[in-house]
């Protein structure tokens, strides 16, 4: 018979996880519709009860975000234009049924490659929180999603939190979802960007991500290099050129051609800057 | 093994309830099986319909996502909590709105809305969308309930309206009669009707295109599975196990037999005791497969060897239409323009999958289920059960949306094969994936077309070929390829023609009827080919379909003389105004080089209504009993499209009663005589004609017992019909009177079967007695660099002859608008990879634009008060006009549907 067990502290999770064999059940948005209607045959972890997961606060400067923390709630929270991204991001997440139960956690736990959270929380350089009764550990979200389906966190492990640091809370953020309809859709490609631009209006930092458009959402590292130093307005924009977007390894499938990714891949981009640096009216979102 | 169960308490509706149960079951499914509260409904449970929305502390939440533990100690509401004594607002502004159709979507609706008009009474276009964004509708196209949520606020004038008088029924824009269950989630679905002692059945289907396979020990399994009955297979099948919409093509066995012929095929069912059912893990069932060579599209199927040995190389059926010389005329054109299109298949992605129960009543089998098509299933089921149709009752339970699938057998045989052998009831509900993988699909087109003018812009001829590819058993395939050939030309006068349809067996899903049987296919051909012809030849391109348009006194292709009622010039010229307003917006928007580019687009439609050129009666009967009630058995089935109003509408008007003097008995093959299918637009033409015609028996009956002229007028009382013409007063003691055999002392049961003509060797005759015509104008913006269309305004002209109910035909032009736009810009099933509503994308609320609906009368003088068919007419222009609009956009033309933004994007980019 299965075991179901229903914890109140993370304590009490991690203790359970160390006995082995446990699924976590958080928001369910992505583990039921992946059960189907098959029998639930796991030992099931449901880490909805436990409130110390929940919600956003400030450490250190830091900017922590609870592994349970709804999108709904990320959407409300008052928190510096650098989140306006995720929060855009999370505005597009499914629909407002999804958002109010779906967990930013289980987001980035499912790893998929068209998981709207990443690219957002990409750009911010955001950390993954992971909780055992070995300790804690906390990884960049680059090197926690491996893969299509997989990740850095081992079977013992809860994810706690998504920690956004101090300096990377700075800037203005834009996020642009490509998807064939308006609602309730995966994306083809999405782009999140962050710019930090000096008292010139230069770009000091920057920060690029595109989504779906590889097994794992990919920083452009090299573009953003190419940017710093450039006013932020619509001249910049003319450095991008296809060697920017080298790392991506797009694909065919029903939602788009893997040509089709790549110069949407482009454009978005082009599009979350231009929003980003403020020269154009939002253009958020394209269905 | 299941999860232990335990207790669980919350407040659900203001009060508490608790249940032991598993905590990680369903909270949908806790709320509907354990608690017995069906009116949250379950579309999808994968949180991709909205559906099962309920709140949850007052925020919305899909309970197919929410483990019942979850809700720990907060507050449940569902829509049944949302009246409070009597309807809330909202559930008020659905009803005059129309924004209920078939009412699957609507406890999602409501409960959604609900939430949003707590927090803002008076929201904007956008915040409703953004808040019901997650809900999806397949019949209404969004637009009313948008309308609805928008103006909950706002006094409700209507409350008190009383129904119309006497004579005043057609014409009416009545809010649905049967509307009300629909908003207060007392609608009973196929899948809320379950008896709690029925057995659940679970069916064993392929997992592969075409495989031979052989079961293990199926007695051992039974023996493992404690709470298991039985399982059967096509050995235990009593009857002939063969079924089919068209008997002469029947081809599909209930349950395969040695070879399943495509993915998803039933080759067994597995009865059981509910909670044994729902445990089982169906890939350890004991079946071997071994996999055959398939071919799934038409390129390959022709050459392959036959899906069916009867059928060589896969050909199903070919129709030709032939009129004049199309060759000769299309050489001596001044211009000929050519052309190819494909379509993908199309699901039906109604929002209620498949669900019914079956249960003995003495030696009588009784199938309360969805369906679209009562008589028809009884005499199917009968035949594979071994039974007399009598032996089979029919009893429809509401229909959550159709559009031609629900007309197949699917649950039926299975439900019935299990109470039959059992006597015990038996229930089973598809899942959204089974019902996407086992019923039917629209077909995709693969066709080529030449169409030719003359220097004026004058039509000499036209060629087309298509290839459909209708799966692996035969359903409505041929009614697709004879109804394509008949339609081809569009509503536009074509002295020279040759079209052919076929279609072609493969393993791909079976392809039925879907709204408009392979006409809104060709029509993209034929509409697209139009648009270069004018544009080629420099003509405006809606002028250019008014010189072409069939006119009264022509003859159109299948050779028959349309005397009187072409309605499509009406139509274009309604559609003027708009088209220059439309044109001149888009010439001064894109006067500057934009990305983003306006586009405008035109289409016609027609359509004939009924079978093509075969009988296709429908019987109504009116009764009075001896305590004075007038029912009406009114047996087509009111799938979300309105026969139960309009039905109604059309006798009281011919009656000469007020509305509100009628009961209705609804379709049930033992109490209501056929009234057909609901498909072919013939439900408003077919059965409102007869109808019309019981009607006015019963009234010509009535007049003539008291002896007055057709001046009088009739009222009901209680056990009396009382006649008055000017001051004679005439009173008719209905106790005086003796009682039929369907116990009513006055009673009128007429036939109504449309006047056709068989089509003869070259597809000439008159397969139609009554057309319906149409045309749209789609206004929208293309993303010349993403490749992505924004819908603008979509612009309605459709000729209804009479519309019975403005309102209801309104909200048919609104739903098929959604579909075609679905079919144009995102609908593409493929087999194996997008059975769910998740990869299957069908339009949401944020997809469909506004619309303005313009209702063209022009009388037929077939139809009852006039009136034609509107409901598959509604789709047919809708894509062609949205890839036309693309190119007037763009300059180019996507030639595969649907038009993604990937596809749009290599069709600008020459990649196309
Ligand atoms: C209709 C629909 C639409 C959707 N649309 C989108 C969309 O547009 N964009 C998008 O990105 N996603 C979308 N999703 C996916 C999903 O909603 C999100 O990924 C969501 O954030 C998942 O969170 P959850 O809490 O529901 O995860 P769950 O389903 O509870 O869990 C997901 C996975 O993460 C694991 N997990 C969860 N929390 C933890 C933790 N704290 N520690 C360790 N492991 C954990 C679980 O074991 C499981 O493997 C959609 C889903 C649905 C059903
Ligand atoms: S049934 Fe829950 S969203 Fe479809
Ligand atoms: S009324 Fe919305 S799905 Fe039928």
């Amino acid at each position: 018979m299965p075991r179901y067990a229903r914890p109140s502290t993370p304590d009490e999770a991690i203790a359970l996880l160390a006995e082995g064999g446990w699924t976590i059940l958080a928001g369910g948005t992505d583990f039921y519709p992946a059960q189907g209607a098959r029998p639930i045959r796991d030992d099931i972890l449901d880490i909805g009860a436990i409130e110390a997961l929940r919600g956003i606060r400030e450490d250190k400067g830091d900017i922590v975000i609870g592994a349970a923390t709804s999108w709904t709630e990320i959407v409300r929270a008052r928190l510096p234009m650098a989140f306006d991204a995720l929060k855009a991001a999370a505005r597009e997440v499914g629909s407002v049924q999804i958002q109010n139960t779906g967990t930013i956690a289980g987001n980035l736990c499912n790893a998929s490659p068209a998981a709207d959270g990443v690219p957002a929380l990409l750009v911010l350089d955001a950390e993954v929180e992971l909780a055992s009764t070995r300790g804690i550990r906390r990884l960049p979200l680059r090197d926690f999603v491996l893969g299509n389906r997989r990740t850095a966190r081992a079977a013992d492990e809860l994810v706690t939190a998504i920690r956004v640091p101090t300096a990377s809370a700075a800037g203005r953020s834009s996020f642009f979802k490509l998807g064939a309809r308006r609602y309730l859709v995966i994306s083809i490609a999405m782009a999140a960007v962050r710019v930090e631009t000096d008292l010139q209006g230069r770009i000091a930092r920057c920060a690029i991500a595109v989504g779906a458009c590889s097994a794992v959402a990919r920083r452009l590292e090299r573009l953003e290099a190419d940017l710093v130093g450039r006013p932020a307005d619509a001249a910049a924009l003319g450095v991008i050129g296809e060697r920017h977007f080298d790392g991506l390894a797009p694909i065919d499938d029903v939602r788009a051609s893997a040509v089709y990714r790549m110069e949407a891949a482009r454009e978005i981009v082009g599009r979350a800057l231009a929003d980003a640096f403020g020269t154009t009216a939002g253009q958020g979102v394209a269905a | 093994m299941s999860f232990t169960p335990v207790p669980i308490a919350f407040e659900l509706n203001g009060a508490p309830v608790s249940v032991t149960t598993s905590p990680v079951a369903r909270l949908s499914s806790v709320l509907r099986d354990d608690l017995g509260w069906t009116g949250t409904k379950v579309g999808c449970d994968a949180g991709d319909c909205g559906a099962c929305t309920v709140l949850v502390d007052g925020e919305p939440v899909c309970a197919c996502l929410m483990s019942v533990a979850q809700v720990g100690s907060r507050k449940i509401t569902t829509v049944e909590g949302l009246a409070n004594g009597s309807l809330s607002a909202v559930q008020e502004a659905f009803l005059r709105h129309g924004a209920a159709q078939c009412g699957i979507c609507t406890p999602g609706f409501l409960v959604a809305a609900t939430a949003l008009l707590e927090r803002n009474p008076t929201p904007c276009e956008a915040e409703v969308e953004d808040a019901l964004g997650g809900v999806l509708c397949r019949c209404t196209g969004y637009r009313k309930i948008v309308e609805a949520v928008m103006s909950a606020h706002l006094p409700d004038r209507y409350h008190n309206q009383l129904l119309p008088d006497a004579g005043h029924a057609v014409g009416a824009a009545l809010p649905r009669l049967d509307g009300r269950p629909k908003v207060t989630g007392e609608e009973r679905f196929g899948a809320d009707v379950r008896p709690a002692d029925a057995l659940s059945v679970a069916v064993i289907r392929s997992p592969h295109w075409h495989a031979s396979f052989a079961f293990g020990d199926l007695e051992g399994y039974v023996a493992a599975h404690p709470g298991l009955v039985a399982v059967y297979t096509s050995r235990d099948i009593p009857g002939e196990n063969r079924f089919g919409v068209i008997p002469a093509y029947a081809d599909q066995p209930a349950l395969a037999d040695g070879i399943a012929r495509f993915r998803g095929e039933a080759v067994a069912v597995v009865a059981g005791e509910r909670q044994a059912v729902e445990a089982l893990d169906i890939r350890d069932f004991p079946v071997i497969w071994t996999e055959l060579s398939h071919a799934l599209d038409v390129a390959s199927a022709l050459g392959a060897k036959p899906v069916h040995a009867s059928r060589p190389g896969n050909v199903l059926v070919a129709g030709v239409v032939e009129r004049g010389d199309a060759e000769a005329a299309l050489a001596a054109s001044h211009m000929v323009v050519t052309g190819e299109i494909e379509t993908a298949y199309v699901e039906h992605a109604y929002i209620e999958p498949e669900a019914g129960f079956a249960a003995m009543d003495g030696d009588t089998l009784v199938i309360t289920a969805c369906t679209q098509s009562p008589f028809m299933d009884r005499d199917d089921t009968a035949k594979v059960l071994g039974l007399a149709p009598e032996k089979v009752r029919i009893v429809p339970t509401a229909t959550g949306g159709g559009f031609g699938s629900k007309l197949d057998l699917s649950v039926q045989p299975l439900i019935g094969l299990v109470a039959l052998k059992t006597g015990r009831p038996a229930a089973l509900t598809y899942s959204r994936a089974e019902s996407m993988m086992s019923t039917t699909k629209r077909h995709p087109g693969s066709m080529r077309a030449s169409i030719g003018a003359d220097a004026d812009g004058r039509i000499t001829g036209m060629v087309f070929e298509g290839d459909f590819n209708t799966g692996a058993y035969a359903s409505w395939g041929p009614t697709v390829a004879v109804r394509v050939p008949v339609h081809a030309s569009g509503p536009y006068f074509t002295p020279n023609y040759r079209a052919t349809g076929r279609a072609i067996h493969s393993n791909g899903p079976i392809s039925g009827a879907f709204r408009g049987f392979g006409v809104p296919q060709a029509a993209v051909m034929q509409e697209t080919l139009y648009d270069e012809l004018a544009v080629t030849l420099g003509m405006d391109r809606l002028d250019f379909r008014l010189v072409n348009a069939l006119r009264d006194g022509q003859t159109t292709v299948a050779g028959q003389e349309m005397e009187s009622g072409v309605g499509i010039v009406a139509c274009l010229e309604a559609l003027k105004p708009v088209w220059q307003r439309a044109l001149a917006e888009a010439a001064r928007i894109n006067r500057d080089d934009r990305t983003v580019r306006r586009g405008i687009g035109v289409a016609s439609c027609w359509y004939g209504c009924g079978n093509t050129g075969i009988p296709n009666p429908s019987t109504i009967r009116l009764g009075i009993t001896q305590a004075g009630e007038l029912v009406l058995h009114q047996g087509a089935v009111d799938i979300g499209q309105g026969s139960n109003t309009v039905i109604t509408q059309i006798a009281a008007d011919a009656l000469g009663v007020p509305l509100a003097a009628i009961r209705i008995e609804g379709a049930d093959t033992s109490v209501t005589p056929d009234a057909g299918k609901t498909s072919g637009s013939r439900q408003t033409y077919i059965t409102g004609k007869a109808a019309e015609k019981s009607g006015r028996a019963l009234r010509e009956t009535i007049l003539r017992a008291a002896n007055v002229s057709q001046a009088a007028t009739l009222s009901l009382e209680a056990g009396a019909i009382v006649v008055t013409e000017g001051e004679a007063r005439r009173r008719i003691e209905l106790s005086t009177l003796s009682e039929n055999a369907h116990g009513y002392v006055l009673m009128a049961e007429e036939s109504y079967d449309p006047p056709t003509v068989p089509l003869g060797p070259r597809g000439q005759g008159k397969p139609y007695a009554v057309y319906g015509y149409g045309a749209q104008i789609v206004e929208l913006d293309v993303d010349t660099r993403l490749g992505t269309v924004k819908l603008v305004r979509i612009t309605a002209a459709h000729d209804v002859g009479r519309a019975i109910n403005p309102l209801l035909a309104e909200g048919q032009i609104e739903g098929g608008i959604a579909q075609g736009i679905g079919m144009a810009l995102m609908e593409d099933y493929v087999p194996g990879r997008t059975e769910n509503l998740h990869d299957y994308l069908i339009p949401t609320i944020g997809d469909v634009p506004p619309i303005d609906t313009i209702l063209v009368e022009v009388p037929d003088p077939e139809g009852p008060f006039g009136a034609k068919g509107l409901g598959e007419h509604v789709l047919i222009p809708t894509a062609p006009a949205i890839l036309n609009a693309i190119r007037d956009a763009t300059g180019a033309l996507v030639t595969r549907l649907p038009a993604t933004p990937s596809r749009v994007l290599a069709a600008i980019r020459g990649r196309g």
